[in-house]
């Protein structure tokens, strides 16, 4: 308590002292502990900081107070973890939720995604913040696409530059998983290791029968556009193929909207959202494709022959280990899938790191996210021992112009210049913070008409009930 | 008498065995599956239902006991938060019963009114409120906010209570205090032991509420070392897609239902002994 | 006089043992319930990371939830799933019951099944719904027998059609709950003195008279909780349909109970709709347990 009370009055005079702190930044707690000796040697910030004035007294005033023993991050998986402990250079498991890097101890704090539990958790960790003891003040945490804005057009989430990570350290990047975590301002607040662009996977077989060929090319050819899928699919229809759920299409329609779910506190829905809904209606009517939830029994069947499904959407994650290449009997296990970019580029998935204010590791955590989305050694290793498709344009095309690429369950197909291609069409001006719960509850809302449970109307009545129910204070 | 109505018995016991039997098959038959369940591997269960075993059951332990969730430590939790959790659920709530039942005094009938009100107040939002609270107690990360709660348990309260109008006699009570018996002592040595069966019923339900509980412990505890069986096996379940594999969860489920079936079956034989154990003689 | 004095001092102890109750349940309950009744009365809510409120707005929340016919067809949604479950779960109950206290019937291995039937409340809702989806998936076992056995031509997708939906909640409902249900009963049938029996049993009983002038009677207590309780438990009936239409209690939400739409509201940590929703639960729950006490105490009376 009362070694709370004392940083708090440091916290109070070291932000007086630095007058113009950007944001709700602070630089708690550095003299509550014993100032190590290594945090000069590792004050020394690039020198080639283009920064405002400003940003100059942050960024000098960050290093003074970087020698906090416990880096806390926060996570809902084991992905980080494992990826830091097998590629970061010095990080020591300690147990499963501690390790240390240097001096420092770092801890995991876990919590499980389900029921919302790992938000909660961070919210409440977060709003505490400012007042935590630097020991347990979070230092990183993760965040998905979906749900991202919330943090990162916040305070809570600290701008890379004030790190020191300039543009410079992150051009090897793809735009698309910058855009995601940039504020209103324009300020980069997370980054990522994973590019997880997405095409269009199909089964080799169905594509001879129904297109003539089972070539990528003329198969994209085949889904250029949706008018051109919709063609495909009404031949796949015939012959006795589903193409695939419309909630597989689903995502590929909702990253290319012109506008954000919302717009100045009403809910809007987008033209490319309406598209999705008549598209999937009429296909679903003409049962070339099927309802099914993502990762149900229902919906898994198209693996094996005998589902006669046409297709899946996917990224480089989804054929690697959601296809299920090891088991008799799958289409994988026979490489009888290709993969071509689809009718519109997408991405599925990914995990972003993001640095929190108020951090007391400022230094440390600039080095994770230097090593571990930026350093093309660590994401050439990431890419070839995980099978991640990393965030680096360089390590992709080396990988496209490599026989490394080429993918057994694609029948040799190597889909990493596709998937290069499309991680740089992906265009994503459209994100809002309220995203995870739009899409949800629009999928959801809509099976409800395609089942002829419910009128359109009444579908998208339901649709923007449960959206306000949701985000208090919306309206449409 | 048997003799006279011997053929509407003997029908009588004839149809009350296929009704068991068939309802026996709906209850065992869920863990023929998550047996079956936990013996396929991760692809093999994505490709639907068999009801044939498979051979991944090693393999699949294995993966799970290798992977760097601590589930002893989890299993060592439960037991500890369930167990304390039912036996002072039970103690305490016998005697809040005991004394609304056997004690004349001024605020009894508030009281027992009072406690039923709670009853009827939703768990879900007063969570909330309660997670704040011990937010400012510092109890977050410990077991207590899981523990100490169900010393207040209405529910419990009211089935004791219940129990007791239709069993417990004051006559027995009076006769222990003319020997001389204090109260806290004729409270533990005659009015526990007579309320064993629904002790025993009770201890079993709350036990098996607390096993089984996610929702509270997954926003009260983070550290891993103090995690509890339900909260790893929803870990394992949002693990990414290079450890996504349902063949350890299964795995881990199976696992994690044996403790409770023990309990149980420790319990259950004063529920379901043969003899009945009677009630007070009037 | 010293005998008055006697009682007194006895009864002292009822609020002795009335101590470890109170205590915890004012810290760890009525504090939060407190809070919960009070946000009502206040527009309190997050947006993203963004705290509204805590602004005074009266009764607005109330107007709100009242404000559509929602509240009632979800009040209607969980009172239908709840006896579809409740019905069939209380007479399995007490025909188990009279079966195992029969003692004319002399069943054999009564201890295996009276273990059994509680055997499914062991079971995790969450873990029992992953294997509710696997058995009535389309392309699933119970799909592919009903087709076999020519029930069906197509598969019958059993999560989107209304009833199909309330009916697995209700029978899942009924699998974890009804062994819950018969071991209360049994456990106040053993509590009732056995020379009753013996005595009726040598007056020439039947065993359905034994069971309606002896069992039920005796049983009121227990029998009466068990309402209550199912009541209380079916209106807050909550985890079952949430995992069974993944929180959105589709079709057209016609399987969204009245806490699963408190749920929702839950997700914007709107305390202020969260608070009337719980009163208007709590008051619906206090109108209807009301009801069952009155029912049953009528029937004493004629008794």
């Amino acid at each position: 308590m009362k070694k709370k009370v004392i940083s708090a009055l440091l916290c109070a005079a070291v932000a007086g002292s630095m007058l113009a702190g950007c944001g709700a930044q602070q630089a708690a707690a550095p003299a509550a502990e014993p100032a190590a000796a290594p945090a000069a040697t590792e004050a020394a910030a690039p020198a080639a900081e283009p920064a405002a004035t400003e940003e100059a007294a942050a960024e000098e005033a960050a290093p003074a107070g970087d020698e906090g023993k416990v880096l806390n991050i926060y996570c809902w998986n084991e992905e980080f973890k494992s990826r830091i402990t097998d590629h970061y250079p010095g990080y020591e498991e300690v147990d499963g939720t501690h390790g240390k890097m240097g001096d420092v101890d770092v801890v995991w704090n876990i919590t499980p995604s389900d029921d919302n539990a790992y938000q909660n958790n961070l919210d409440e960790t977060l709003l505490k913040q400012e007042s935590a003891a630097a020991d347990d003040k979070i230092d990183l945490f993760l965040v998905e696409a979906d749900y991202a804005l919330k943090y990162v057009d916040t305070d809570y989430a600290m701008a890379l530059k004030d790190l020191g990570i300039t543009d410079a350290d992150v051009s090897d990047q793809y735009e698309y998983t910058q855009k995601i975590v940039t504020d209103s301002n324009g300020n980069l607040k997370g980054s990522s290791w994973q590019a997880c662009s997405a095409g269009l996977i199909y089964n080799r077989e169905a594509a001879k029968e129904i297109i003539g060929s089972d070539d990528p090319a003329d198969v994209q050819a085949a889904v250029a556009d949706w008018s051109k899928y919709k063609e495909t699919a009404a031949k796949a229809a015939e012959k006795g193929y589903t193409m695939c759920s419309v909630n597989d299409t689903y995502r590929t329609y909702s990253n290319n909207v012109s506008g954000k779910w919302v717009q100045d506190g009403k809910i809007v829905i987008d033209p490319n959202m309406e598209n999705w809904v008549n598209d999937s209606m009429e296909l679903v009517e003409k049962k070339a494709e099927n309802t099914y939830d993502l990762w149900g029994d229902d919906w898994a069947k198209g693996k094996k022959p005998e589902g006669k499904i046409f297709c899946y959407f996917g990224p480089a994650w989804f054929f690697n280990f959601c296809l299920d290449a090891d088991q008799d009997g799958t289409i994988a296990n026979q490489g009888g899938w290709g993969f071509c970019e689809g009718p519109q580029a997408y991405y599925w998935g990914g995990t972003w790191i993001c640095a929190a204010t108020g951090t007391d590791n400022a230094s440390l955590v600039k080095d994770i996210i230097l090593t571990m989305t930026t350093d093309k050694a660590v994401l050439k290793e990431i890419a070839t021992a995980d099978a991640d498709c990393v965030n680096s344009k360089s390590v992709l095309a080396d990988l496209a112009g490599s026989d490394d690429g080429n993918l057994d369950l694609l029948g040799g197909q190597n889909p990493y210049a596709e998937l290069a291609k499309g991680a740089e069409g992906i265009d994503l001006s459209n994100l809002s913070p309220y995203d995870q719960g739009c899409n949800e509850e629009f999928q959801a809302s809509m099976k409800n008409y395609f089942e002829g449970n419910a009128s359109k109307d009444d579908a998208l009545a339901q649709f923007y009930k449960a959206v306000e129910e949701k985000y208090t204070g919306l309206s449409h | 008498m048997e003799e006279k109505k011997g053929v509407s018995i003997g029908l009588r016991r004839v149809i009350a065995y296929i009704v068991l039997i068939l309802i026996s098959f709906f209850c065992l038959i869920w863990f023929y599956i998550l047996i079956i369940n936990a013996t396929r591997s991760n692809s093999e269960l994505s490709s639907g239902f068999t009801p044939v075993p498979s051979t991944h059951l090693v393999e699949n332990w294995t993966n799970l006991v290798k992977g760097t969730l601590p589930i002893v430590n989890g299993m060592i939790n439960s037991v500890l938060i369930a167990a304390l959790t039912a036996l002072l659920c039970v103690y305490f709530s016998t005697m809040t019963a005991y004394a609304i039942h056997a004690y004349e005094f001024k605020a009894k009938k508030a009281m027992f009114t009072f406690i039923l009100a709670v009853m009827m107040i939703p768990t879900q939002v007063t969570v909330l409120g309660f997670l704040q609270l011990i937010d400012k107690m510092h109890m977050t990360d410990t077991f207590w906010p899981l523990i100490l709660p169900s010393i207040a348990a209405p529910i419990t309260f009211f089935y004791l209570k219940q129990y007791m109008d239709s069993t417990l006699s004051i006559s027995l009570v009076e006769a222990a205090r003319i020997d001389g018996a204090g109260e806290f002592r004729i409270f533990n040595t005659i009015v526990l032991p007579l309320m064993k069966p629904a002790i025993a019923v009770q201890a079993i339900f709350t036990f098996v509420t607390s096993w089984n509980n996610y929702f509270v412990p997954a926003l009260v505890i983070q550290s891993d070392k103090k995690k509890t069986l339900p909260i790893l096996i929803a870990q394992l379940r949002s693990a990414d897609w290079l450890k996504f594999d349902m063949g350890q969860v299964y795995v881990m489920i199976a696992f994690s239902i044996f403790p409770v079936i023990i309990v149980y079956l420790l319990l259950s034989k004063y529920i379901v002994g043969g003899v009945a154990l009677g009630g007070v003689k009037e | 006089m010293k005998k008055r004095s006697n009682v007194v001092k006895y009864n002292r102890w009822g609020y002795i043992f009335l101590i470890p109750f109170v205590v915890v349940y004012v810290i760890f309950q009525l504090v939060p319930l407190v809070t919960t009744v009070g946000n009502s009365f206040f527009e309190n809510y997050r947006s993203g990371l963004m705290q509204v409120g805590p602004n005074w707005i009266g009764l607005e929340n109330y107007k709100s939830i009242f404000s559509t016919p929602d509240l009632w067809q979800y009040f209607g949604n969980t009172m239908i799933m709840w006896v579809m479950g409740f019905v069939p779960q209380i007479l399995i109950s007490l025909l188990l019951g009279a079966w195992f206290s029969d003692p004319t019937l002399r069943l054999k291995c009564q201890r295996f099944f009276k273990t059994v039937i509680y055997l499914p409340n062991l079971i995790m809702a969450a873990a029992f719904a992953m294997l509710f989806f696997t058995l009535f998936a389309d392309t699933g076992p119970i799909n592919s027998i009903l087709m076999q056995i020519g029930v069906l031509d197509a598969p019958y997708s059993f999560m989107n059609h209304v009833w199909s939906v309330r009916t697995l909640v209700a029978l899942m409902n009924l699998l974890m709950w009804f062994g819950n249900t018969t071991i209360l009963l049994m456990a106040g049938m053993m509590g009732i003195d056995p020379s009753l029996f013996e005595a009726a049993s040598v007056d020439g009983a039947t065993a359905t008279q034994t069971f309606f002038k002896i069992t039920l009677p005796l049983l009121r207590p227990i029998l009466i909780y068990v309402m209550i309780t199912s009541l209380i438990g079916g209106l807050q009936m909550f985890d079952v349909p949430q995992i069974l239409t993944s929180g959105t209690g589709d079709p057209m939400r016609s399987s969204m109970t009245l806490i699963m739409y408190l749920n929702k509201h839950l997700y914007s940590h709107n305390y202020g709709i969260g608070g009337a929703l719980s009163v208007f639960l709590f008051v619906i729950t206090g109108i209807l347990s009301l009801v069952i006490f009155r029912f049953t105490d009528n029937r004493k009376a004629i008794k």
